[in-house]
């Protein structure tokens, strides 16, 4: 739960995408992530297999064009031999067809590992993330949470086709080309070759360089947007304000900043890539410069000079990709990193060894001296020395000011939070001690925020019993006084309702909330502060129709409205986490301490607590 | 439930056992992703952005030809070393002045490729950022009645999405220039070594277009469907996110589970396929080529022996070759993305035409400190939609200084009532008076700065608790800041966060509690100083604590101003100078409390029921009263 006037929480900065990631781990995550692409062994296997052929035959073209080229120029000379032409163009396109079915073959492998790897991934995370309790998701940003499974799992994904393979292929092009080259004529070779570190050292630190610029940039867009995101759900207020042009300078100044970013980072491709195409020409210059005085002076054919040269064009495409094979690098292991980071946070609040399923008997909660803190710096208690005990069929109010501890305490029935001081039992059993699935089932809460799922209104309704049948929808609608607005709507129960569809007032969502809840058959009840968007007059029928629903199961109602509790079987008033009065609305009005306070404010018309409140 | 009656055909798969209703993620409705490929209007507009850069497009495009002519000239220079420089007994300086020659062109094609790249990527993002800033601009100005029925969800699409596309498109523009006079000048340069050799060389391009043409269709379908299933599988991931609290309650993690492995099995698959088919092309290109090659080694070999040309010529042609595919790859990949670019324009075209309904007269007067804070409802009748009023008629005046109370049903028009005032909308018939002055006729900067308003809803922006009181009043000082806020009771609170002031905002203020949140619109109210003070009272439940310090606060913020509340507590109510009393759009009752009271209408009606807001009317009496009405 969002805790409501406390000092702001910023969320856990690890998922940040600009957090740094220590070199130790991004290491750890590239071998982790190696590992898991050798799951799929035949896929990865041939992936890197192909590269062998596929490289052989890249690397063939030039020399056969070479041949080509001699023997032509041997043919002019005198000795005319066609049938050798054609076997040797034969063989070019033969090798040319080859070199396009190899690559076909280790890329789509390659891309098919990483698809596989993908989506083993995602269920993974799926699973965790639903899995990871409250406390978790309090400390860390939903957005940063959907960036490590949209983003991240993407850097990962690419890392075998763009990092592992490409690391492979441009090794043996490379290692393999300067061999031949080397072999056929040192100087020329060294010359041919002597743009490829320069070229190298440019594309990598050109990657490395775009791929920083590129997070601050998407991070001043991401500023951008939410300006705009919020001036235009906020219109109303601007158009009130007349604060047009005030909100115009807020946004020209964001833009320029993201706009400033961007120019950075034209100007470093456009710098780098230029640079890399004008070492590559001029070491064609030097190629053709020292080679053609070779030729000239016999030592070597035009063939062999047209080999280099065609070498050198074939060698610079992989050669500017250098950079991207280190980013490759780069990408995964940031990505990674955070990605294991997610998958490895430990569910801190799963089955106990050996729990066994709640057995649900007389229907007994009891809390013996219960105490909470939430975790962080300063653990300060929120709930502490909480004891009651309330029984199947009775029902509890429990009424405070905001912050007295009521949500808190409430969370820890389901087990969203673990206690941290004394025990939670029902019918006698620790629910530490019982299976979480068996006590989800056994208490159900109805919250304040309801969230709503993009689907149908049936659909929420029997989120938490989906194959149920519709007379029981239409019946637990009933109860929650939903039923006639429902009926109101275009598609009735099939309208979409959510994020992304029609969009329900307070009141609705809460009644929404209520009846889903009313779809399960808990032992304990909790209704948390949740028909506060509900006038009374609704709320009191909602109430009367839940009076056979409530025989079977405790029920415990949070609220501020006295009215919602004054009928409960015991009354807790909290304050600063503890009780401190309990009893039935009589008892407490008879005590006359704060619970007859509160009383008193809410039934005297306001402006007369005004006049005394000014008068003293 | 739309199945429930029993004629309805059944499902062929109802087994009679209960079907499970459980999905997750929801399949979107994506909208046109391509349009025409070529739409003059969408042009012409997206142009007038262009415009401003005319000049630098054209420097552009000049460096555009020079960066194509010297990669032509390479191949060319290279086959004139081999042809003269290298000829047994030739001198070396022809083959020094050739290279040379060569220095100068990579000279001047490192020049223009540097100043075209550059050029052309910053024109394009300059025009993407003022295309999204005249949209932004606009979406200021336009009529509210179009914000109300537009989801916000949809205008960030087009100031993002589509935007993009647009910058994608602009880029590339200008670099199809490039390959379309790279390949015009390749055809020209072999026709031009040996027309023969080309046309037999240039065979296999029909070939390459047609195998293209058709894989462009299959392969674009597979692009969509991946992405498609990629978004929703991301947007389920999303839901679980933002919904786990909602999950873990209601113990659905296991299913979800299941079913969201199907959908990431499904993109698997999807993905799979559009790999497929990207791959696909490369064996194709890579045996045109060969044959390409195969051509020149049989064909060219015979004519150098022939004599018809040098050497030197057919090397040119081996490497021209091999720049040969490349413009064709990303010309037919620019087909698509101008497609795309149509759709995105005509979108963000439709953003720039709506309508802008409210604008200042020419001759309109600034409302200034001196103008009273009186209001009048004169013969107001306005509806959002002109044939279905939702105000009729309605005159009441409230005098400078005095608080007037809007109470009725919801749908009785009080929202409206306070929008007009501002000049949220234009009246269709009557006038609403602001200080005298017909809200028509005075600036609405002026109006603005002249009435305060508080919305229902506290809605407040990122960024401190200083900055979200001040909001545009840059003429309120941090002392006046902090005044307004110890005005409204709200100074304890703010310093009792660690950060005091400068304590940064969630979104929306989520960091805050829905009382807080109030107390603070409030202090932005009277951090405005404005004279007249509009306010629309919130439903929903606060207790009872919260409840009195806004109370207070309320008074404290009418105190020398004229008041205009849509009021649902009975505090606030009988607080007020008079009530007005609207339903369905007239003005029904009219007078202070015991005068409505005495009068035995609606109001005493409302007031006795002791409803804790007027809003949340039980149907039955809505439907008596609307009886009584007509």
């Amino acid at each position: 739960m969002k805790r409501q006037g406390d000092a702001v929480v910023a969320g856990d900065p690890v998922f940040r995408r600009t957090a740094a990631i220590d070199r130790q781990k991004g290491i750890g995550a590239i071998a982790r992530i190696t590992r898991r692409c050798f799951r799929y062994p035949w896929r990865a296997g041939l992936a890197l297999a192909a590269t062998v052929p596929a490289v052989m035959a890249q690397l063939s073209i030039p020399v056969i064009l070479g041949r080509a080229v001699d023997q032509t120029v041997a043919m002019d000379r005198g000795t005319p031999d066609i049938g050798a032409l054609v076997v040797i163009a034969l063989t070019l396109l033969g090798v040319s067809v080859l070199r396009g079915l190899f690559t076909l073959v280790q890329n789509y492998s390659a891309e098919s590992v990483g698809h596989a790897l993908a989506q083993d991934l995602r269920n993974e995370i799926y699973a965790k993330v639903q899995r990871l309790p409250f406390s978790f998701h309090d400390r860390t940003h939903s957005g940063d949470l959907i960036t490590v499974g949209m983003l991240d799992l993407e850097g990962v994904r690419m890392y075998f086709s763009t990092a592992l393979v490409r690391t492979v292929m441009l090794t043996l092009l490379i290692g393999i080309g300067a061999w031949m080259l080397l072999t056929t004529n040192v100087i020329l070779g060294l010359l041919a070759l002597s743009f490829v570190p320069f070229a190298a050292w440019r594309s990598s630190a050109m990657q490395l360089k775009l791929r920083r610029t590129w997070l601050i940039l998407q991070e001043k867009l991401g500023v951008l947007s939410q300006k705009m995101e919020e001036n235009l759900a906020g219109i109303r207020v601007v158009r009130a304000f007349s604060a047009q042009e005030y909100e115009m300078a807020k946004f020209d100044a964001s833009s320029r900043e993201a706009l400033e970013y961007s120019h950075q980072r034209i100007d470093v491709r456009v710098r780098n890539t230029s640079a890399m195409t004008l070492s590559f020409f001029a070491a064609m210059g030097l190629v053709l410069l020292f080679g053609g005085r070779q030729v000239a002076a016999g030592e070597i054919t035009v063939g062999t000079l047209a080999t280099f040269l065609t070498f050198m064009t074939i060698l610079q495409m992989p050669v500017r990709q250098l950079g991207l094979m280190v980013n490759g690098y780069a990408r995964a292991s940031t990505c990674g990193a955070r990605l294991f980071q997610l998958m490895d946070t430990p569910v801190e609040i799963d089955d106990s060894p050996g729990a066994r399923e709640l057995e649900i008997t007389e229907g007994i909660l009891r809390l013996d001296n219960v105490g909470f803190a939430y975790q962080g710096p300063v653990a300060r208690p929120v709930v502490s020395g909480i004891s009651f005990e309330a029984r199947r069929g009775e029902t509890i109010g429990i009424l405070g000011a905001p912050g007295a501890g009521k949500t808190s305490l409430m969370q820890l029935l389901p087990r969203f939070y673990d206690v941290t001081e004394g025990a939670i039992t029902i019918d006698g059993q620790d629910i530490r001690e019982v299976t979480l699935d068996s006590v989800r089932q056994s208490v159900a809460i109805v919250q304040q925020d309801s969230f709503l799922f993009t689907t149908t209104i049936e659909n929420n309704i029997a989120y938490a019993s989906p194959f149920t049948d519709d007379r029981r929808i239409r019946g637990v609608a009933d109860s929650a006084q939903l039923h006639d607005y429902v009926l109101g709507l275009p598609h009735q129960y099939s309208t979409v309702v959510g994020e992304r569809g029609v969009s329900l007032s307070g009141g609705q969502r809460q009644r929404l909330s209520i009846a889903r809840t009313l779809m399960t058959q808990p032992a304990v009840l909790i209704f948390d502060d949740s028909t506060a968007a509900i006038d009374a007059g609704t709320e009191s029928r909602i109430r009367a129709a839940l009076r056979d629903y409530a025989k079977d199961r405790v029920t415990l109602i949070v609220a501020h409205r006295l009215a919602s509790i004054r009928n409960a079987d015991r009354i807790l008033f909290m304050e600063g986490g503890q009780i401190v009065e309990r009893g039935t609305h009589e008892e407490l009005m008879a005590l006359g301490g704060r619970y007859k306070a509160l009383h008193d404010l809410q039934m005297t018309p306001e402006d007369d607590v005004l006049r005394t409140e000014a008068a003293r | 439930m739309t199945r429930t009656g029993t004629s309805e055909p059944r499902d062929p798969h109802d087994d009679g056992r209960p079907r499970m209703r459980a999905v997750v993620g929801s399949s979107r409705i994506e909208e046109d992703i391509f349009g025409r490929v070529f739409d003059g209007k969408v042009v012409s507009r997206i142009w007038a952005f262009v415009d401003p850069y005319k000049r630098r497009v054209w420097i552009a495009v000049a460096a555009v030809l020079v960066f194509t002519l010297s990669q032509l000239a390479i191949p060319l220079l290279i086959s004139y070393a081999i042809d003269f420089g290298m000829a047994p007994g030739a001198s070396g300086g022809v083959l020094a002045g050739i290279v040379a020659l060569f220095a100068l062109v990579i000279a001047v094609n490192y020049a223009a490729s540097l100043v075209q790249e550059r050029v052309t990527g910053q024109v394009a993002e300059n025009v993407l950022f003022d295309i999204r800033r005249k949209m932004f601009s606009h979406l200021q100005h336009v009529s509210l009645t179009f914000m109300d029925k537009t989801e916000v969800g949809r205008l960030m699409s087009r100031l993002q999405g589509d935007v993009n596309s647009m910058q994608e498109f602009l880029e590339t523009s200008v670099q199809s220039v490039g390959d379309i006079a790279l390949l015009i000048g390749i055809v020209a340069v072999m026709l031009w070594l040996d027309w023969q050799l080309a046309l037999l060389v240039l065979m296999v391009l029909p070939v390459l277009l047609g195998v293209r043409v058709l894989w462009l269709a299959r392969a674009r379908s597979a692009f969509m469907a991946a992405h498609e299933a990629n978004s929703i599988t991301n947007g389920a991931l999303a839901e679980a996110i933002h919904g786990v609290r909602a999950i873990q309650a209601m113990n659905r993690a296991g299913l979800n589970a299941e079913l969201y492995s199907d959908l990431a099995n499904r993109t698997y698959t999807a993905q799979l396929r559009a790999s497929r088919l990207a791959q696909i092309m490369i064996p194709i290109v890579d045996t045109l080529t060969g044959i390409a090659m195969a051509v020149v080694v049989i064909a060219g070999g015979l004519m150098v022996v022939s004599g018809r040309i040098e050497i030197g010529a057919m090397v040119a042609f081996l490497f021209y070759i091999q720049r040969f595919f490349d413009p064709i790859r990303s010309l037919t990949m620019q087909y698509s993305v101008m497609q795309r670019a149509m759709a995105s324009g005509h979108r963000l075209t439709e953003v720039l035409d709506v309508d802008i309904d409210v604008n200042d007269a020419p001759d309109a007067v600034a409302l200034g400190p001196d103008d009273d804070g009186a209001v009048e409802f004169r013969n107001v009748t306005f509806g959002y939609d002109p044939d279905h009023p939702v105000l009729k008629d309605v005159s009441f005046a409230v005098a400078s200084g005095e608080r007037v109370a809007l109470v009725g049903p919801t749908g009785s028009g009080k929202s409206s009532s306070i929008s007009l005032i501002h000049r949220f909308y234009d009246v269709q018939a009557g006038a609403v008076l602001v200080g005298g002055h017909d809200v028509r006729g005075v600036t609405q900067k002026s109006l603005g700065r002249h009435i305060a308003m508080v919305l229902q809803e506290p809605y407040l922006f990122t960024g401190t608790v200083m900055g979200n009181i001040r909001y545009s009043s840059h003429w309120a000082s941090d002392e006046d800041v902090i005044e307004a806020a110890r005005a409204v009771g709200a100074h304890d609170f703010i310093t009792s966060m660690p950060e005091g002031y400068d304590t940064k905002l969630d979104e929306r203020g989520s960091n805050l509690s829905l009382g807080q949140r109030q107390l603070l619109s409030f202090a932005r109210a009277l951090a405005a100083d404005a004279r007249i003070l509009v306010l629309d009272e919130a439903t929903a439940n606060i207790d009872s604590y919260t409840e009195m310090q806004i109370q207070k606060a309320l008074q404290r913020l009418l105190e020398g101003r004229t008041g205009l509340v849509i009021a649902h507590r009975l505090a606030t109510i009988r607080n007020a100078d008079r009530i007005v009393v609207l339903q369905q759009g007239v003005k029904i009752e009219e007078g202070d409390h015991d005068a409505l009271m005495a009068q035995k209408g609606l109001y005493s009606k409302l007031f006795t029921m002791n409803y804790a807001s007027f809003d949340d009317l039980p149907s039955d009496l809505m439907h008596e009263e609307r009886t009584l009405a007509t």
